[in-house]
């Protein structure tokens, strides 16, 4: 009886977005009377960084610090609609609803700065820090807080922006299955190393070497946060995870935590991660949404390293010790497959 | 349904309310006294959301019979911050990224002091331990763990 | 320890990494929320007086209802009222007719047949919790017990049980016509006949709890206005206040949602049960009325990602390009619709994965079963098919003696290649992942399989849309009269074609309605204007000059644009300083100043603050 280590790889792309459009999402943008902003929405932050997210992409949109910009979300009576935080269609559809509010919102602000300043609002030009100055000439500025002021008090203008994204609903070929399903795609690979049990069937992964394409990273801490936790789900996925652990039969299903398996802190698994980014035209500054896509290599790659571990292909989630120590039992015993 | 008066010590302020019979210490703090920071995750004792500390133990307040808590010292994410000065654990936590969806956090923070409190310089083997009884769905624990070695003044896999 | 490296040296010609606040690791809005314990998710909401909803559920997989007495649970303390299907104004729906997708087909609550463990057939509103389920539990239904299926391919079979009256085949209708979806580009027949090697495999996906930790649940009560208020966890707001208008034939101006700070979702709270159930109990009792689930309802009643099995058969020349693919997918929907049918067009457009392969054919099934209904989660309509391609890469990789990695970029899409929806590939990235994959892991791969690039190599015949066969195999209602077999390209009888060439029109996004909306795609940190993605025609996979010698360094992705001198890779380092403004003064814009400093300014309204006055 031996502990048999086994490394497995597998790549996927991720499409980006509901598949047949027809769900839009709206953004609104409207200044405080002293400049500062706020966006709201109804789209719903799970956790997924939506508001953050959003928030950075109003901030750079406009031109002003982030920390100028909050956004609120998700009131019926306030919010504009929106489909909804599912399909990762909240960074694009709702990142790129938000760009064009935010984009009306600061016309409206040059444009208010520009009577201030008695020049052409194409003249202008933010520095990010809460300042609008004329291109060329740095000496002659206006703050964001004194533009936004004058135009609420002096001048009667409201800063604000609407947006809308939507990809208009497209329809399948029922014959060929043509059709316009996304937006971008997202990549990954990754390679896999674990050890297989073969007297309890036990695996243990040991270690994830992994490259995400993301676009661009919008934020990377929250890029981080997806990844890391995204791989951790897919592990959980491929060893551990099901509400009907003898599909199709119905019966053992879990009903509390205690017997729905996940891996706990003791079983976090080291993950060497690498961010790639190739920005997709039409998403918001290129970025695609991690979100949905880190879980998805690790299944396959754990499932391939099982068999490169013990010549087992465990076809069938979760791969569990059971499932394994049959295998091994209808091999005549575990067959590794060599190192590599 | 009788009713039974309960006094107890709720994050340094003495608190006296009523509970329902067979009522929790989860559903006191958040229906009876307000105090919304413990969140119910499954009522079985199987997630540690609502982790609070009595008498300095980190306790399943889903599991805990309220009117048990009579005298005792209770604790929540409620009170972990000293008015305006957050607490280590939690700025550890904003600065590690170790909350997405935060519903996990408060009963995450509650587990982690119970530990601080003890051992103010624990080993990553013993945060583990210590949190093994709360499940996060989101960030695979180990911003957590980060989190929470940051706070007790030791180095994390960025720091160090 | 996990490490995390941004390789910024890779489509660094692409992108303007030069930006103000995008890229910067900015703190989450809501961290501090979640660790002071006062991100208000919707059970935060405290009303005095607020009722409890349990549901009564069904204890058989598939089961007439003869009759539901309620007398006794009425009589239970602390019942404020029993609801039953009767008391839902419009008791039939579907998830997806919001956008038009689908029949109506499920009940809120049933009255005449439960079609899995678990389906609600009443629903009762107590004092407490407590009461709510003792009452639940003094409800006597008496069931018909029927035939079930549980296996989706049994319940294809002419003699299952109709699980579904709605569609009585046991599988959605697609288009009018279908009983599954096709995908048909090229011949895979061909395919499989000029193949050296065929290799054949089924995968099978099993149901998968979303498992967020806080449970789906909604609050409802009555606003001051003639309106009803709901706070819930949903995922997707408007989706549950439609559905909820439409469950209960109410003016959705009459509804008022309010969530956004949800404790996990992963797809599990887009299905809109809570919130109709919960805004009908307020309804119903004028007073504020909470449904939540607990942690078993979570995992057994609340949908999970469903079941899927994949048969993938490929054919192989003896280098390792795949020549044909098919796939035979089945979405095990459960009872009913909810997603699963949507998530297999999603899926559709996506076979046959990241590769270019000349023909391929697939059939998607989304069968109806006695299981608790599947729906979205984390991966939508892609996890199930990704596991079984990637596990089938592999064993085309062992019968052809192929290192894995280098048979996956050997057959990887690449920029401009057209893929079998009849779309361009843009943007694609594969062969760079697999490549740093590989370096970082340590697992070699030979100098040529370094070389490739996502940006060259595609296009030209490989944008080509070839002749493509068809068939009219799987009319709806052909399958349960004749039990025809499910793979496409089966029944030949009745085989089309497809010219080649043939390419509808690519659908873009609507345009800003003003043209105030329209950015620059410079200020959003493109480097280039967004390049037209195909060069049909373009020349394939120039020679790569012999000083990209493969190594352990990164191998630097050829340019098919013109690119400015290749710079050297920049590691993560230092980022480099904002666009500098040549102005070094001082900027005078001081966020922390109170606005109130702004009253001082001539010209201004005195009514902005009661500090200072001129």
């Amino acid at each position: 009886m031996a502990i048999h280590k086994g490394r497995g790889f597998a790549c996927i792309n991720y499409p980006i977005g509901m598949n047949l459009g027809g769900d839009p999402s709206q953004a609104l943008v409207h200044s405080t009377p002293d400049g500062k902003f706020m966006v709201s929405l109804s789209s719903i932050d799970l956790g997924q960084g939506m508001k953050s997210v959003t928030r950075q992409i109003a901030a750079e949109t406009l031109g002003v610090p982030v920390s100028d910009v909050y956004v609120d979300t998700a009131d019926s009576d306030t919010g504009p609609h929106c489909m909804g935080s599912f399909a990762s269609r909240g960074t694009h559809r709702v990142g790129n609803a938000v760009i064009r509010a935010a984009t009306e919102a600061r016309k409206a602000l040059l444009e208010a700065a520009a009577e201030e300043l008695e020049v052409n609002a194409t003249d202008l030009e933010t520095d990010g820090q809460g300042n609008i100055q004329v291109k060329g000439a740095p000496g002659r500025t206006i703050t964001v807080a004194d533009t936004a002021i004058a135009a609420q008090f002096k001048q009667g203008r409201t800063l604000s922006g609407r947006g809308i994204f939507l990809i208009p609903p497209s329809d399948v070929d029922p014959d060929t299955g043509e059709m316009t399903p996304v937006s971008c795609f997202a990549h990954a690979a990754l390679v896999v190393d674990l050890e297989v049990d073969d007297e309890t069937g036990e695996v243990s992964v040991t270690e994830i070497n992994s490259a995400y394409e993301v676009g661009r990273a919008l934020n990377p801490r929250l890029v981080e946060q997806q990844l890391i936790g995204g791989a951790w789900m897919g592990v959980s996925h491929a060893l551990y995870e099901t509400t009907e652990p003898y599909y199709p039969d119905r019966s053992h299903g879990p009903v509390d935590f205690n017997t729905y398996l996940m891996p706990g802190p003791g079983e976090v698994v080291n993950h060497n991660i690498a961010v790639l980014e190739r920005p997709a035209e039409d998403a918001p500054f290129g970025g695609k949404g991690p979100g949905e896509m880190c879980a998805n290599p690790v299944l396959p790659a754990i499932a391939n390293a099982v068999y490169n571990a013990v010549g087992v292909r465990c076809d069938t989630l979760p791969i569990t010790p059971e499932k394994v120590l049959r295998g091994i039992l209808a091999n005549g015993g575990a067959r590794p497959q060599g190192a590599r | 349904m009788t009713k039974k008066p309960v006094q107890f010590q709720l994050n340094g302020s003495p608190v006296a309310v009523f509970s329902d019979e067979g009522q929790n210490l989860l559903d006191l703090l958040r229906r009876g006294v307000g105090d919304l920071s413990p969140k119910y995750g499954c009522g079985q004792g199987t997630c540690g959301s609502c982790t609070v500390i009595i008498d300095g133990e980190p306790r399943l307040s889903c599991l805990t019979l309220a009117e048990t808590v009579e005298g005792q010292h209770v604790e929540t994410t409620n009170g972990l911050a000293n008015g305006p000065d957050l607490h280590a654990l939690q700025e550890a936590f904003m600065e590690n990224f170790a909350a997405q969806c935060g519903y996990c956090t408060p009963g995450m923070l509650m587990a982690a002091k119970a530990l601080l409190d003890r051992t103010p310089r624990p080993s990553r083997a013993e945060i583990v331990e210590a949190i093994s009884g709360n499940i996060c769905r989101c960030t695979g624990y180990e911003p957590i763990i980060d989190a929470i070695l940051a706070a007790s003044g030791q180095p994390t896999r960025r720091t160090g | 320890m996990s490490s995390v490296e941004f390789r910024k040296d890779l489509f660094a010609d692409e992108r303007d990494d030069n930006l103000q606040e995008i890229g910067k690791p900015t703190r989450r809005q809501d961290i501090l929320g979640h660790v002071t314990g006062r991100s208000p998710y919707y059970d935060d909401h405290l009303f005095d007086g607020l009722l409890h909803m349990r549901c009564v559920r069904s204890p058989h997989h598939h089961a007439r209802i003869r009759s539901i007495d309620t007398s006794q649970a009425e009589r239970m303390p602390g019942v404020v009222r029993v609801v039953l299907a009767r008391d839902v104004p419009n008791n039939l729906n579907t998830l997806l007719s919001l956008i038009n997708f689908g029949k109506d087909e499920e009940k809120l609550i049933q009255d005449t047949k439960v079609a899995y463990v678990g389906e609600p057939v009443a629903a009762i509103i107590a004092e407490t919790e407590g009461q709510a389920r003792d009452a639940c539990a003094a409800v006597r239904v008496d069931y018909e017990v029927l035939p079930h299926v549980l296996d989706p391919e049994a319940s294809l079979k002419p003699d299952a049980p109709v699980v579904n009256e709605i569609y009585p085949n046991n599988t959605f209708d697609y288009h009018d016509l279908y009983d599954h979806q096709k995908l048909r580009f090229g011949d895979v027949e061909k395919g499989f006949s000029e193949a050296d090697h065929i290799v054949e495999g089924e995968y099978q996906m099993s149901p998968i709890e979303q498992a967020p930790i806080e449970t789906c649940g909604a609050i409802a009560a009555p606003e001051t206005n003639d309106r009803f208020v709901c706070y819930t966890s949903t995922q997707a707001l408007f989706f549950s206040l439609g559905t909820t208008a439409k469950l209960l034939n109410m003016a959705s101006s009459r509804l008022h949602f309010v969530g956004g700070t949800v404790g996990g979702g992963f797809g599990g709270k887009v299905d809109s049960i809570v919130e109709p159930l919960s805004v009908l109990g307020a309804v119903l009792t004028g007073r504020p009325v909470k449904f939540m689930w607990d942690r078993a309802e979570e995992m057994q009643v609340g949908a999970p990602r469903g079941a899927e099995r994949w048969r993938i058969k490929d054919g192989v020349a003896r280098d390792g390009r795949i020549l044909a693919r098919t796939f035979t997918g089945f979405f095990d929907a459960g009872a009913y619709t909810r997603l699963s049918s949507y998530a297999i067009i999603k899926c559709t457009g996506h076979i046959p994965g990241p590769y270019s392969i000349p023909n391929v054919a697939s059939n998607v099934y989304c069968v109806f079963t006695n299981r608790t209904p599947a729906t979205a989660m984390r991966g939508f309509g892609i996890t199930g098919v990704d596991f079984a391609i990637e596990c089938h890469m592999d064993k085309v990789a062992e019968t052809v003696g192929l290192n894995p990695i280098e048979l996956r970029i050997l057959n990887a899409y690449r920029d401009g290649d057209m893929k079998p929806h009849r779309r361009l590939a843009k943007n694609t990235a594969l062969i760079e992942c697999c490549q740093v994959a590989s370096q970082k892991s340590g697992w070699a791969i030979s100098a040529d399989a370094a070389r490739q690039s996502s940006l060259t190599g595609g296009g030209g015949s490989r944008a080509d849309i070839p002749e493509s066969i068809t068939d009219s195999v799987g009319r709806i209602g052909e399958r349960r009269r004749t039990d025809i077999p499910t793979e496409p390209g089966m029944g030949a009888a009745s085989r089309g074609r497809v010219a080649a060439g043939t390419q509808g029109i690519p659908i873009v996004a609507a345009a800003p309605q003003d043209e105030d909306m329209i950015t620059d795609p410079a200020r959003m940190g493109f480097r280039h204007a967004p390049v037209a993605p195909s060069q049909p025609g373009a020349t394939p996979s120039s020679p790569v000059p012999p000083s990209a010698a493969p190594s352990a360094a990164p191998v630097p992705p050829q340019q098919n644009a013109p690119a400015p001198q290749p710079a050297p890779p920049q590691q993560p380092a230092a980022p480099q300083p904002p666009q500098a403004t040549p102005d070094p003064a001082p900027a005078p814009y001081k966020p922390e100043q109170p606005f109130s400093r702004g009253v001082k300014r001539p010209g201004v309204s005195r009514f902005l603050s009661g500090s200072r006055r001129r």
